[in-house]
C-alpha cells in the first residue's frame, strides 16, 4: 500500500490547502460578494473531504490528522506568484483555485481507480463523492473566470 | 363594489362560493371618484394591474381629460371582474401634484429643469464618449418590471445589439429570476407550466413562501371562494410568519428563514419513503430520478427538524397531504426566492410536483410566481438574463438566428457570458469598469441591499446616471439626468402576468407636462445613436407601440413565447390571452407541458442548467450527455447553512417583506391618501415572546440593527416563530426632510439598510430574507421614524 500511503498524503495536503486557499480568497475579495459567499461554502467541501481522509487513512498505513500533513497558514496562501504579474488580483486567485482543485479532482480519480482495482469498497465510495465535489469546485471556478474576465481585463 | 364598501378594512371583500371544476363566478368590483357615478364615464378604457404581478384586468373610467377611477373586467379569464385594494385606490396617484413634468440636468451640483433635447442630447453625448474611450462594457441598464412589453423590447434591442453591452437587467432580479432560473432548470426553458385556472380543480393547495393574500389579492379571492364551497381544497402554508395563508391552512409549517432546502429535500425523502413517486410518469418524462433519490436518502423528517426547527410529525404530515392529493397546485414565491438557497428550495418544489406526475392537466400544477405586473416581459425580452425569445446565449445557433431577426451580425451581440445580474452591474459601477447607469422605473437607493453602500456607488462623481420615473425618488436624487415618464394609463402596450396571460393597456389620458412614454424616450435615445443593422438601415425600426408589438411578434415567431397569434384589437376585444398563442395555438395556451416536456433538448433550450448550490454552468456537452431526449431534469441539491447566522450580538434572524397596501418603494402607493393612511409607518414585527424577552411592548418605538446598519419603527406584536424580526421594505426618504437617506450620522428607517448583500450564486436573486439582527428600544429624539421635529 505505499503509493496509496502516499497519496492520501498527498491528498489530504491538496485538500486542507484548497480549503485554506478559499478562505483566504474569500478573506481578500469581501466586495466580491459571489466569491465571497461561494469561495467559503466551497471551503467546507475541502475540509469534510480532509476529515474523511484523516478518517480513512489509518486503515491504509497513512496517520494524516497526525502528522498534520496539510497543515497551510492563509499567509502562506496568499502570496502572489510573480507569473500572475498585473493580472486582476481576483482573476489569479480565481486561476489558482481552479487548478488546485483539478489538481485535487484528479487524485481523487487515481484513489478510485485504485479502490476499483484492489475492490476497497471504503475508499470507492469515498473517493466518488469527492470526485465529483472536487470536480463542482473546479467548475465553479471556471464559471467565475469565464464570466469576470471580460470586464475586469477590457474594461478597467 | 358598493361606494359604501372599505376595501382597506376588508382587502378581499364578499365571498363568491364555488365547487371544485365550477367556473369561478364573476365579481365585479368599482371605484369611483367621489361623486362620480358610472352614467357620469365619458370613456372605459382597458387595462390591466400595474401594481402586483397577478394581471387583473380593469378598465380605466375617464371624465374631462382626468383618470376618475377603475371598473374589473367580468369576462376575463385571471381575476372574472375582482380588483385588490392597490388597483381600486392606486389610480389617484397618477394625479399627484408632485409629477415630474420637465427633464432636469445636474448643473453645479443640483438638479435644475431643462428641455428635452438638451437632457437627451446630453445622455446621447456621453454614451458616445463612453462608447469611443471604453467601449460598450463601460454602459449598463438597470429597468424594471413595470415598463411594457414594448418598451422593454425596445430597450433590449438597443442595448444588446445597439450598444453592444452585456450589462442589462431587471429590478425583476430581486422578485423574479428565481422563477425563471427554477423553471430553466426543471424544464430547460422559462414558461410558467400552470394556470391560475388550477385553483378551481386543486384539491390540494401547496403554498412555498408564498404569502397570495396580500401579494395577489385577487387570487386569494379565488382561493378563499374554494375554501368556501362545496369539495374545498386542502391548503398546505410554508411561511415562518402566521400570515393570512397559515390561518387557513390545514398544514403550516415556519421553518428558520434560510432553511427551506433542508424542509424540501425531507419532503422529497417522505414522498419517496411512503412510495408516493408515479413511478411511470417519472420514467416517461424525467431525468435524474435516481440522482435524486441519493441525495435525499438521508434527509428524514427528523434531520430536517433539528435544521427547520419544525417538528418532524408536522413535516410527515406535510408529506402525506402532498403525496395524497389527486390535482396539486404548488405556487411559490420570495419566501424561497429572496432566501438562502433560492434556485435549489424552488426547484425541489418542481421536482416535488414531478415525482407525483401533478402537471398538465388541471388543477395538477406548479406556480413559480412573479414578484412585479411586466416580470415575465423582462424575461421573454431578454431584459432579465437571456436573450429575447428564451434564446439560448450558449447556442451559436440561437445567437445566430437573433441576429438574423435583428439583422446584426452575430457578434455584435454579447454572448460570451451570461447577461450581467444587476448586483453584479452595480458592483462593476462600485469598482470604476462601469462609468453610465441608466435606470428606468425603479428605486435602488431603496429596494437594493445594503443601502449605505449603494447610495455611495450612486453618488460617485465618475458614474453617469440617468434615472427616468414619475417622481423624484431617491434614485432620481442622486442622478445626472433625470427624465419624467408617462405611466399606465397615460401611454399603450401590452404586459403579461405571473400565468402568461397577456393584457392590452391602452392610453387612457395624456401624461403630465412633457412626460413622455418610456417607449418614446428609448426610441429617441435610438435615433439620436444612429444605431444601425448590417445593411446600413436602422437597427431600430419601429416609431409607436404597435410597430414594437410587431416587431416583438418577429422575434417571438416560433419561440415557446410566441405572439404571433395575437394583436391590440383582439386583445381589446377578448381581454387576457395566455401565450403562447400562434400558428399550433391560435387561443393561447391555458397549460403548458399537457403533452410531455416541450423545450428541454440540448438544441431548443435556453439554458444548459448551473450547478445547483455553486452556480458554476453544466456547459452544453455535459446537458446533452445527461438530457438528450429533452425530458424534464430532477435537479438535486444538498442543504448548507446560511452564510450570516445568528450570533450572540445578533441574536435574530432577520426577514423582510410587504403588506398588501404598498408596493415596492410606495412610490405610487404612499401618494394614495386610503393606501397611505393604511400604512402610513415603518414598522417592526417580533412574536410576543421575543418581545417580552427584550422587555419591549407593542407601539414602542423599536430600532434593528445588523452589521450593515439600523432602521427604526413602531413594534407589532404578531404571530410568527420565534427568534425571528420582520421588517416591511417599502419605506424609504422621499417623504422625510433628507430626501434621499437617513440623518447624518443617525438611523433610518429603510429595511435595506440591515440587509446583506449576498445572492443565489444560481438566479442571482438578492437575499432579503436571510441575515442576523438584534433589536432594541430606541431613544426617540434622532434617526428617519420617531424624531421630534
Amino acid at each position: 500500500m505505499n503509493g496509496m500511503t502516499g497519496l492520501l498524503n498527498v491528498l489530504y495536503r491538496g485538500e486542507t490547502g484548497l480549503a485554506a486557499d478559499l478562505l483566504a480568497t474569500a478573506a481578500r475579495h469581501r466586495a466580491e460578494h459571489e466569491v465571497h459567499h461561494v469561495a467559503t461554502d466551497l471551503a467546507g467541501w475541502s475540509r469534510r473531504h480532509a476529515g474523511l481522509l484523516a478518517e480513512a487513512g489509518p486503515h491504509y498505513g497513512a496517520d494524516l490528522a497526525e502528522t498534520g500533513a496539510g497543515t497551510r497558514t492563509g499567509a502562506e496562501t496568499g502570496a502572489r506568484t510573480d507569473e500572475a504579474g498585473d493580472m486582476p488580483p481576483l482573476l489569479a486567485d480565481l486561476r489558482r483555485l481552479h487548478l488546485a482543485a483539478t489538481g485535487n479532482a484528479l487524485y481523487w480519480e487515481m484513489l478510485g481507480q485504485a479502490a476499483r482495482a484492489t475492490r476497497e469498497a471504503r475508499l470507492i465510495d469515498l473517493s466518488g463523492a469527492c470526485l465529483s465535489r472536487a470536480g463542482r469546485q473546479a467548475g465553479w471556478a471556471d464559471t467565475m473566470l469565464k464570466t469576470l474576465s471580460p470586464q475586469l481585463l477590457i474594461a478597467r | 363594489m358598493t361606494a359604501q364598501e372599505d376595501r382597506i378594512a376588508d382587502p378581499w371583500g364578499a365571498r363568491t362560493p364555488y365547487a371544485a371544476g365550477t367556473a369561478w363566478p364573476v365579481r365585479v368590483d368599482t371605484r369611483l371618484a367621489p361623486g362620480v357615478d358610472e352614467d357620469a364615464v365619458e370613456r372605459w378604457v382597458p387595462s390591466a394591474s400595474l401594481l402586483h404581478s397577478n394581471g387583473d384586468a380593469m378598465d380605466i373610467a375617464v371624465r374631462e381629460g382626468r383618470i376618475v377611477g377603475v371598473r374589473g373586467r367580468p369576462l376575463d379569464r385571471v381575476n372574472r371582474g375582482r380588483l385588490g385594494p392597490k388597483d381600486l385606490y392606486g389610480w389617484q396617484a397618477n394625479a399627484s401634484p408632485d409629477r415630474l413634468t420637465r427633464p432636469l440636468v445636474r448643473r453645479g451640483g443640483r438638479l435644475v429643469e431643462t428641455d428635452w433635447d438638451t437632457a437627451m442630447g446630453l445622455v446621447a453625448e456621453r454614451s458616445a464618449e463612453l462608447l469611443a474611450e471604453r467601449g460598450p462594457a463601460s454602459i449598463g441598464f438597470y429597468t424594471t418590471g413595470q415598463l411594457f412589453l414594448e418598451e422593454t423590447y425596445t430597450l433590449a434591442v438597443l442595448a444588446r445589439a445597439g450598444i453592444g453591452t452585456n450589462h442589462l437587467d431587471g429590478n425583476t432580479r430581486l422578485c423574479t429570476a428565481t422563477s425563471a432560473e427554477a423553471l430553466k432548470e426543471t424544464f430547460g426553458c422559462d414558461g410558467q407550466p400552470g394556470s391560475y385556472a388550477d385553483v378551481d380543480h386543486a384539491d390540494t393547495i401547496a403554498l412555498f413562501g408564498h404569502n397570495v393574500a396580500e401579494t395577489q389579492p385577487v387570487l386569494w379571492m379565488r382561493m378563499l371562494d374554494r375554501l368556501e364551497g362545496a369539495d374545498p381544497p386542502r391548503l398546505l402554508c410554508v411561511d415562518p410568519r402566521t400570515t393570512p395563508v397559515a390561518r387557513r391552512a390545514d398544514v403550516h409549517l415556519a421553518p428558520r428563514p434560510g432553511t427551506n432546502l433542508a424542509l424540501l429535500n425531507a419532503l422529497l425523502h417522505e414522498i419517496i419513503r411512503t412510495g408516493r413517486v408515479d413511478r411511470r410518469w417519472v420514467d416517461e418524462h424525467t431525468v435524474g430520478f435516481e440522482e435524486l433519490r441519493t441525495a435525499v436518502a438521508d434527509c428524514t423528517p427528523a434531520w430536517a427538524a433539528g435544521v427547520c426547527d419544525v417538528p418532524a410529525a408536522d413535516i410527515a404530515e406535510a408529506a402525506r397531504l402532498l403525496g395524497g392529493a389527486r390535482r396539486l397546485l404548488s405556487t411559490v414565491l420570495q419566501g424561497f426566492y429572496q432566501s438562502h438557497q433560492a434556485t435549489a428550495a424552488s426547484v425541489q418544489v418542481n421536482n416535488l410536483n414531478l415525482l407525483l406526475g401533478m402537471i398538465g392537466r388541471p388543477g395538477a400544477g406548479m406556480l413559480q410566481m412573479n414578484g412585479q405586473p411586466t416580470a415575465q416581459n423582462t424575461r421573454e425580452c431578454g431584459a432579465n438574463g437571456d436573450l429575447p425569445g428564451f434564446r439560448n446565449w450558449e447556442n451559436p445557433e440561437h445567437v445566430a438566428d437573433l441576429a438574423r431577426v435583428w439583422n446584426v451580425d452575430p457578434e455584435t451581440i454579447p454572448h460570451w457570458a451570461p447577461p450581467t445580474p444587476a448586483m453584479q452591474i452595480f458592483r462593476y459601477a462600485e469598482q470604476g469598469s462601469l462609468r453610465m447607469l441608466w435606470i428606468s422605473g425603479t428605486n435602488p437607493a431603496v429596494s437594493l441591499p445594503e443601502l449605505a453602500r449603494i447610495r455611495s456607488i450612486l453618488a460617485q462623481e465618475r458614474l453617469f446616471t440617468v434615472v427616468q420615473d414619475l417622481f423624484l425618488t431617491e434614485t432620481a436624487q442622486l442622478a445626472d439626468v433625470v427624465l419624467p415618464a408617462a405611466t399606465w394609463g397615460e401611454k399603450t402596450g401590452t404586459f403579461t402576468n405571473a400565468d402568461r396571460t397577456v393584457h392590452l393597456s391602452e392610453q387612457a389620458v395624456e401624461p403630465p407636462g412633457e412626460a413622455r412614454s418610456d417607449l418614446d424616450i428609448f426610441l429617441d435615445y435610438a435615433r439620436r445613436m444612429d444605431f444601425r443593422d448590417r445593411t446600413g438601415g436602422p437597427l431600430i425600426t419601429w416609431h409607436d407601440p404597435r410597430t414594437a408589438f410587431a416587431a416583438w411578434q418577429r422575434c417571438s415567431a416560433g419561440r415557446p413565447c410566441d405572439y404571433t397569434g395575437l394583436d391590440y384589437d383582439r386583445l381589446r376585444a377578448e381581454g387576457g390571452i395566455p401565450w403562447p398563442c400562434g400558428a399550433g395555438a391560435p387561443d393561447g395556451t391555458e397549460r403548458l407541458y399537457t403533452q410531455g416536456i416541450s423545450w428541454a433538448a440540448p438544441e431548443v433550450c435556453e439554458t444548459y442548467g448551473r450547478d445547483l448550490v455553486t452556480g458554476g454552468s453544466v456547459g452544453a456537452s455535459a446537458y446533452r450527455a445527461m438530457n438528450p431526449r429533452g425530458r424534464a431534469v430532477l435537479k438535486a441539491a444538498e442543504y448548507l447553512p446560511p452564510h450570516e447566522e445568528p450570533s450572540a450580538d445578533f441574536p435574530l434572524r432577520l426577514t423582510t417583506g410587504r403588506t398588501i397596501y404598498h408596493f415596492h418603494t410606495r412610490t405610487k402607493t404612499g401618494r394614495v391618501p386610503e393606501l397611505n393612511a393604511a400604512a402610513p409607518k415603518m414598522w417592526v414585527e417580533l412574536s410576543a415572546a421575543d418581545a417580552a424577552e427584550h422587555g419591549l411592548a407593542e407601539g414602542e418605538l423599536v430600532e434593528v440593527t445588523t452589521p450593515r446598519g439600523s432602521a427604526r419603527g413602531t413594534l407589532r406584536i404578531a404571530e410568527m416563530r420565534r427568534g425571528t424580526v420582520f421588517l416591511p421594505f417599502h419605506y424609504g426618504y422621499w417623504d422625510t426632510p433628507e430626501g434621499h437617506r437617513p440623518p447624518d450620522g443617525e438611523p433610518g428607517r429603510a429595511a435595506n439598510e440591515t440587509t446583506v448583500t449576498d445572492w443565489d450564486p444560481v438566479s442571482k436573486q438578492p437575499l432579503f430574507k436571510t441575515a442576523a439582527a438584534r433589536v432594541a428600544r430606541a431613544e426617540p429624539g434622532t434617526g428617519t421614524e420617531g424624531a421630534r421635529r
